[in-house]
C-alpha cells in the first residue's frame, strides 16, 4: 500500500487558556505558559456580531481555529473542501433539544433544531465563506481526530488537493454531562496540501499508514496539554504536541479499538 | 510533479477525474414498505405508499410517518445488549435482511477484517435514546440506571455498534451532515478503495423517528399534516420516516456482472442553514461532478431518484435544474412519498432504489401526487415505467446546504 503523503500548510488552536497556535505551541514545549486569566469563547471575525453571539459555542469555535488556519496558510477558503470533526457536537444545543422535548416538544425552537445537526459548524463556514466545495462532518467518538485526520489526508491525496480539517469538542453540560464526558472547549484546524505539491520547504509533512492492531493514546508529554485531557476531542492532542516538538519519530494514534493510523515524518 | 486539483489564481474548479468503477457486491434496505428489498420494490410497483398517521410518541403530531414495523419486536443478541436503543435496533434489522450479513462475513474471509471498512451515515443516531433518559430523569435529575451507555448517547453510536456487530476491524467512521449523510459515505469509502486503504468497504446508514426531528421539522414549519405529495402544486411539506440500509463495495478485479458506482459529486450550497440556494447552484456543482467522475453525459441518465422531499423549496429548485440539465426522455421521480423522508438514511434508500431499478428495468413513479407543479420539466414522473435503465443518478440535499450526488451503472462494461 502507499502511504499518504502529505504537508501541513497551516495550524490553529484553540483552547481558553491557550487561545492560539503560538501559544499552544511554546506551552507543550515547556517555554511558555498558559494565558491567566483563560479567555472565555472565541468571536470569530468571520461572523457578523449577531451571528457571533448567537452562534453555539460548537460554531465560534470551529468558525475561529478554521478562519486562523486558512489565513496562515494563505489560501482561498472558498477554494477548499473542508472536514469538520467533533465526537459530539454541541452538547448544549442536544441538552437543549432534549429539555425542550421532555417538557414542552411544541416550544422546540427552529433555529436551535438546524443549529443541533453535526454538521452545523461546516454549514456556517461554507455560508460565511461563500464556499461550494464539498465539506463533511464526521464523528470517531474517542478516536474521532485521527479519523478525521484520515479523512483530510485521502481527500487531499485521491483529489491533489489542499482540503481544512477542523477538530472541535464542547463542554458536556446538563444531564447529559452524566454519561457523555467533556470538558471545556478545544478547538484546532490544520490545512493539508498534498507532499507533492507544497510550495515552501520546512512545513511538517507526514506519510500516514494504517497498522493493523490496537494502541494505546500515546501520552501526553506537557502540563499544557495533559490539563485538557478531559476534552471529547483530547486524541488531538499527541499530534499537537508532535508538532510542537517537529518530531522526527512515526507517531501512532489509535483509530478503532483494533487499527492504529501510523503518521510516519 | 503533480499539481494541485484547482486553480487558486482563478478561482475556477478544476473537474474531477473519472474514477474506476466499485462493484456493489451486495446491498440492502430496510424501509416502511417492510424489511429487505423485496417489500419496498414491491411497494414501487404496485404504487402503494406506505406511510401512516403518526402514532410515535406520547403526544404524536399530526402528520405521516413512514414507520418499520418490525423495529419494536426486534431484540439485540445478548452480546450486543448494551447497544440498545431503536436506531440501533434498526439496524440490526436491516443487516439481517437480504443475507447482507453473510455477504459482509464473505468479504471479510476475502480480505480480513483490517481491510474493511464501515463508513455510515445518520443524522440523529441514537438520541432518541438520550430522549427517552431526559424524560424519565430521576430525582437528582440523572439518567435512569438502564440508559447510561455512553456509547449510545452519541452520534458514533450506529457505526460503533455496527462495527462490533460485525466483528470488522478496519477504519470505522460515522458521517453526519443531515439529509446527505448516507450518500456521502460512497464518497468516502471510494476514496479509500481507491488508495489502497481497504479492499472492501461497508457503507450505509440509519435513521429512526425520534422527537427531535418530528418536532424540530415541526418548528420549522416543513411538516405535512397529511401523505407528502412530492413536486405536486399543492404540496405542503414533508413526511418524516425511518430506515436501514447497507452497501458492500469492491474494487472490481474480474469480469462478473453486477451493478457499479460510477461516480459521486459533494458540494455546498453557501447559502442558508436551512433552505436550498434558490437557483440550485451547489446542487449544480455536485451533479457536475458526480457526471464527470462517471464520464457521462446528463443526456446518458436514464433514470433520476430526485431528493423530491415535498418542501415548497427543496421541490422547486430541484424540478428547475432537472428540467434545464436532462432531456425530456430521463424518468426522473420522488420515492419519498412511499417511504417517507428517512433523512439520514435518504442516501442509502434511495441509492438502493436506484440499484433495484437499474436490476429490474424499473423505474417508479411518483406517489400521492396528483398534479405536477408547473415548475416541472417532462423528466419529472408520476407514473411508474419500465425500460432498461444502464444509469440511474440519486440526489441527497441537506441542511447546512450539503449535497451530494451520486452515479450508478448497470455493470463495469460501456
Amino acid at each position: 500500500m502507499n502511504p499518504l503523503h502529505f504537508c501541513i500548510d497551516s495550524v490553529a488552536f484553540w483552547a481558553p487558556a491557550l487561545p492560539g497556535w503560538q501559544i499552544a505551541r511554546a506551552a507543550f514545549r515547556g517555554e511558555g505558559a498558559p494565558v491567566d486569566p483563560p479567555a472565555t469563547r472565541p468571536a470569530p471575525a468571520i461572523l457578523a456580531p449577531a451571528e457571533r453571539r448567537r452562534a453555539p459555542d460548537s460554531v465560534a469555535l470551529a468558525l475561529e481555529v478554521a478562519a486562523v488556519a486558512v489565513r496562515e496558510s494563505g489560501r482561498d477558503a472558498a477554494m477548499l473542501p473542508s472536514i469538520f470533526i467533533s465526537a459530539h457536537g454541541d452538547l448544549a444545543v442536544n441538552d437543549y433539544m432534549c429539555t425542550t422535548l421532555a417538557d414542552q416538544p411544541a416550544l422546540v425552537s427552529p433555529t436551535r433544531f438546524h443549529n443541533s445537526v453535526h454538521n452545523a459548524a461546516a454549514g456556517y463556514w461554507t455560508i460565511a465563506t461563500v464556499c461550494r466545495a464539498a465539506s463533511t462532518a464526521l464523528t470517531a467518538f474517542d478516536t474521532s481526530f485521527a479519523a478525521g485526520l484520515l479523512e483530510a489526508a485521502t481527500q487531499c491525496i485521491a483529489d491533489q488537493q489542499a482540503v481544512l480539517l477542523v477538530a472541535y469538542d464542547v463542554q458536556a453540560v446538563g444531564a447529559l454531562a452524566m454519561v457523555t464526558k467533556s470538558e471545556g472547549l478545544l478547538a484546532a484546524a490544520l490545512v493539508l496540501a498534498p507532499a507533492s505539491s507544497t510550495g515552501s520547504p520546512g512545513k511538517p509533512c507526514f506519510h500516514a499508514s494504517l497498522v493493523a492492531g490496537a494502541i494505546d493514546s500515546p501520552p501526553l508529554r506537557s502540563s499544557a496539554a495533559k490539563a485538557l485531557a478531559g476534552n471529547a476531542m483530547a486524541d488531538a492532542l499527541p499530534f499537537f504536541e508532535a508538532l510542537a516538538f517537529a518530531t522526527d519519530r512515526p507517531l501512532d494514534l489509535p483509530l478503532t479499538r483494533t487499527l492504529t493510523l501510523r503518521l510516519t515524518p | 510533479m503533480l499539481v494541485e486539483n484547482h486553480t487558486e489564481a482563478t478561482g475556477q474548479r478544476a473537474a474531477p477525474r473519472r474514477i474506476a468503477p466499485l462493484r456493489i457486491t451486495a446491498y440492502t434496505t430496510t424501509t416502511a414498505a417492510g424489511t429487505g428489498k423485496e417489500p419496498l420494490l414491491a411497494a414501487l410497483r404496485a404504487g402503494v405508499s406506505a406511510l401512516r398517521e403518526n402514532d410515535f410518541g406520547a403526544a404524536p403530531l399530526k402528520t405521516w410517518i413512514g414507520r418499520v414495523a418490525d423495529v419494536e419486536s426486534t431484540a439485540l443478541p445478548q452480546s450486543l445488549a448494551g447497544w440498545d436503543c431503536r436506531n440501533n435496533r434498526l439496524a440490526w434489522l436491516g443487516l439481517l435482511a437480504d443475507d447482507f450479513i453473510d455477504a459482509v462475513h464473505a468479504a471479510r474471509q476475502r480480505h480480513g477484517p483490517a481491510r474493511v471498512a464501515l463508513v455510515l451515515g445518520t443524522s440523529t443516531s441514537s438520541i432518541g435514546a438520550t430522549e427517552d433518559a431526559y424524560r424519565s430523569l430521576d430525582a437528582e435529575g440523572r439518567f435512569p440506571a438502564n440508559n447510561r451507555n455512553p456509547l449510545v448517547h452519541t452520534p458514533h453510536s450506529l457505526a460503533n455498534f455496527v462495527h462490533a456487530a460485525l466483528a470488522l476491524e478496519g477504519p470505522c467512521v460515522t458521517v453526519s451532515t443531515a439529509c446527505s449523510s448516507s450518500a456521502k459515505v460512497f464518497a468516502t469509502a471510494e476514496r479509500m478503495l481507491r488508495l489502497g486503504l481497504v479492499d472492501a468497504a461497508i457503507v450505509g446508514g440509519v435513521d429512526t423517528l425520534c422527537g427531535s426531528v418530528l418536532f424540530g421539522f415541526n418548528a420549522l414549519q416543513l411538516i405535512s399534516p397529511a401523505p407528502c405529495r412530492p413536486f405536486d402544486a399543492e404540496r405542503d411539506g414533508i413526511s418524516i420516516g425511518e430506515a436501514a440500509g447497507f452497501a458492500l463495495l469492491e474494487r472490481i478485479t474480474d469480469a462478473g456482472e453486477g451493478p457499479v458506482l460510477l461516480g459521486y459529486g459533494e458540494s455546498s450550497d453557501a447559502h442558508h442553514m436551512s433552505t436550498p440556494h434558490p437557483l440550485g447552484l451547489g446542487a449544480e456543482l455536485a451533479l457536475d461532478d458526480a457526471l464527470a467522475r462517471a464520464a457521462l453525459d446528463a443526456s446518458e441518465i436514464d433514470h433520476i431518484n430526485l431528493h423530491g422531499t415535498a418542501s415548497a423549496k427543496n421541490d422547486e429548485v430541484e424540478a428547475a435544474l432537472v428540467a434545464r440539465r436532462f432531456p425530456a426522455r430521463t424518468h426522473a421521480s420522488s420515492t419519498k412519498g412511499f417511504t417517507g423522508h428517512t433523512l439520514g438514511a435518504a442516501g442509502i434508500v434511495e441509492a438502493a432504489a436506484s440499484l433495484l431499478a437499474i436490476e429490474h428495468g424499473f423505474m417508479p413513479g411518483t406517489v400521492n401526487t396528483r398534479t405536477l407543479d408547473g415548475g416541472c420539466g417532462p423528466q419529472i414522473r408520476i407514473t411508474s415505467a419500465s425500460a432498461a435503465v444502464r444509469f440511474a443518478l440519486s440526489n441527497s440535499f441537506g441542511f447546512g446546504g450539503n449535497n451530494c450526488v451520486l452515479v450508478f451503472g448497470a455493470g463495469a462494461q460501456r
